[in-house]
């Protein structure tokens, strides 16, 4: 399909949604990342029965955290789409990368860039 | 096992917010299992807190350490030699394991970063539920296995009062009446029979009542 998305974009595979943990996205955001977001099967059609499920919880979790530390809770999302939806990869890829940039860098990369 | 649950982070920031070398020691045992103390939460919170003071322009040094234990003398003298790198603790055991390290070390401010709760069973991932007062007299030979002093809202030993409806406590209609499952067990146990004994007045003095308490045995002393 040759489709195009933000190449600012680096994507981390796991075997499941269900292995991400809300360490991972706090760590994502303390090494310097402007967003992150989780990208799991579609509701009901997780081959681990609830690992998407499991995944969604934890973002709202690290939203919480982010929230309370003054990151923006925003900056970590949730998407589900089916593994044939490429064009729908694309489209969340774009609205991310959207979503990010009207938020601006993330303050902590800035926090770091001043402290060093 | 004791179950605690994490403090709000906004609170832990509040204790810790003059320190400027502070260390997270989380806990192996109860906490792990009830999520709110181990090494994982240790993780978690030490990050958010790294980000929150980058955020705020300060510069503070947060490590991370979980021990196997904070109720133990020899695992709370592994840290001795890295004590002098902090000015600060959050310990994310339960109140035994902050206590202990306070007692132990004198010097540095050790602040608690979970609420401890109870003695209690995981029911199911997420839910926690009492089942211990650790009244230091255990009754729970002639209950059935379940305790009314932890479980009865009254801690009444001979049971129910009036409070109870269709199995549930009058102080909740989500909490089962203690009294009504002890009944249940007896009779499931073919020993209703022994309901009907009256249980005599308790000796409270091994409880909270008598002060704080102590175990002394001579047998295991070195």
């Amino acid at each position: 399909m040759r489709l195009q998305y933000p190449s600012n974009i680096k994507i981390i595979l796991v075997p499941c949604t269900g292995k991400v943990d809300v360490l991972y996205i706090l760590r994502a955001f303390e090494k310097g990342a402007d967003g992150v977001y989780v990208v799991g099967c579609l509701e009901g059609d997780c081959h681990f029965d609830n690992g998407n499920f499991r995944a969604r919880k934890r973002v709202e979790q690290a939203q919480k955290i982010l929230d309370v530390i003054g990151v923006g809770g925003e900056r970590a999302q949730m998407y589900n789409l089916s593994s044939s939806e490429a064009p729908r990869f694309a489209e969340i890829a774009i609205e991310m990368d959207e979503k990010i940039r009207a938020l601006g860098p993330s303050p902590i990369k800035a926090a770091k860039q001043k402290a060093a | 096992m004791i179950v605690a649950d994490k403090k709000p982070i906004e609170e832990i920031i509040e204790e810790i917010k003059n320190h400027e070398k502070i260390l997270i020691l989380g806990c192996n045992e109860c906490v792990t299992v009830c999520e709110a103390g181990g090494k994982k939460e240790v993780g978690v919170l030490a990050s958010a807190l790294r980000m929150y003071f980058l955020n705020q322009g300060k510069q503070v040094k947060i490590d991370e350490i979980t021990l196997e234990r904070q109720c133990d003398h020899e695992y709370l003298e592994e840290i001795r030699d890295r004590m002098d790198q902090y000015d600060a603790v959050v310990s994310l055991a339960c109140g035994v394991g902050v206590q202990f390290m306070a007692e132990k070390y004198h010097s540095t401010p050790i602040y608690p970063g979970v609420n401890t709760c109870f003695l209690g069973v995981t029911e199911e991932r997420g839910l926690w539920t009492e089942r211990c007062q650790a009244c230091g007299h255990c009754i729970l030979a002639s209950t059935g296995g379940i305790c009314p002093v932890a479980r009865c809202a009254k801690r009444i030993l001979n049971g129910p009062c009036g409070g109870s409806t269709k199995g549930k406590c009058e102080i909740d209609k989500e909490i089962d009446c203690a009294w009504q499952l002890i009944i249940d067990r007896l009779k499931a146990l073919d020993r209703l029979d022994e309901y009907e004994e009256l249980c005599p007045l308790k000796d409270w003095s091994t409880d909270r009542a008598g002060g704080p308490r102590k175990v002394v045995r001579e047998d295991v002393q070195q």
